[in-house]
């Protein structure tokens, strides 16, 4: 029983409760950080859908997008951007901004039919989005030009397939 | 403004759990981002929620609310910029919702919801 009693005593507490301390310590450093770049600096997102075709494959691409041009108002015609769709909120869709505010946009209502088109000015604030794949694609042609606010970042990097590792590269595509 | 509600220079406390699913309630305090320029937010009461039919006041037009969207008035009615002037705004908009005012002082309280009656039509 003493022999059990003293081992109690011997077992080295003091240094397991300091280093479970220190390890939970570097966790919470290491996930407040991420929390941080990930909200603030730069975000990786799985895109999914065809409507960015060529450019995004349609069975799910992994980029990168950063978060600080959208919060500087860096975002330029031909930027592919992330944003929170107009029609649900928990929803976030890739698209090329194709218009910034004061453009002209004109478009086809129907994309077969080369007659069918319409121009619009992209109103104060708001920015006009397609998708590269205009056939498939539901984007500003259908629910009108979107916010600038609801803009959650720019996507510039390609990190998975690695078929297709490296910058997206900017510019309109038409 | 919501002058009737709040003072300026009140300090309130905003919470952002509620964005997580975008679950909102009718007479909530929210905050959004202003849809003609991005940097500047607003905190009005939320009218109208998705499918709600609103009636616009002092106008015989109601606007039904497209899916995705909200509806939001200050309580002062006279001067504010809200819906009446840009319509109904999409929920992504919205940055959280205003839960108490912390400062000043004698100003502390909790925000509370408030319904007003008739503005919208039911079915």
């Amino acid at each position: 029983m003493s022999g059990l009693r003293f081992r109690f005593l011997q077992f080295p507490w003091k240094t397991i409760t300091k280093d479970a301390f220190d390890g939970t310590m570097t966790v919470a450093k290491f996930l407040l950080v991420f929390h941080v770049s990930d909200t603030y600096i730069c975000t990786p997102t799985v895109t999914y859908g065809a409507s960015m075709l060529p450019t995004i494959n349609s069975t799910g691409d992994l980029l990168l997008a950063d978060r600080l041009s959208a919060r500087f108002g860096r975002i330029r015609r031909g930027d592919i951007i992330i944003a929170r769709s107009p029609e649900n909120p928990r929803k976030i869709v890739t698209k090329r901004v194709m218009g910034m505010e004061g453009d002209q946009v004109t478009f086809l209502v129907d994309p077969g039919n080369i007659n069918s088109c319409k121009s619009v000015t992209v109103p104060k604030g708001h920015v006009w989005i397609q998708g590269d794949n205009t056939y498939v694609s539901n984007d500003s042609r259908k629910y009108g030009a979107i916010p600038y606010g609801l803009i959650e970042g720019k996507a510039f990097f390609r990190v998975w397939p690695l078929e297709n590792f490296g910058s997206l590269s900017p510019g309109s595509h038409p | 403004m919501m002058i009737s509600y709040f003072d300026p220079d009140d300090h309130v406390l905003v919470e952002k759990l509620c964005l997580e699913k975008y679950k909102f309630s009718h007479g909530d305090v929210v905050m959004f981002r202003s849809p003609s320029n991005y940097k500047e937010k607003y905190i009005k009461r939320l009218v109208a929620l998705p499918g709600d039919i609103v009636n616009i006041p002092r106008s015989f037009d109601r606007v039904k609310i497209p899916e995705g969207h909200c509806w939001v008035e200050g309580d002062n009615s006279d001067c504010s910029c809200d819906s009446r002037s840009y319509g109904a705004i999409p929920l992504g908009l919205l940055q959280g919702r205003a839960t108490h005012v912390v400062w000043p002082p004698w100003r502390i309280s909790e925000v509370e919801k408030k319904v007003s009656q008739g503005r919208l039509l039911h079915y």
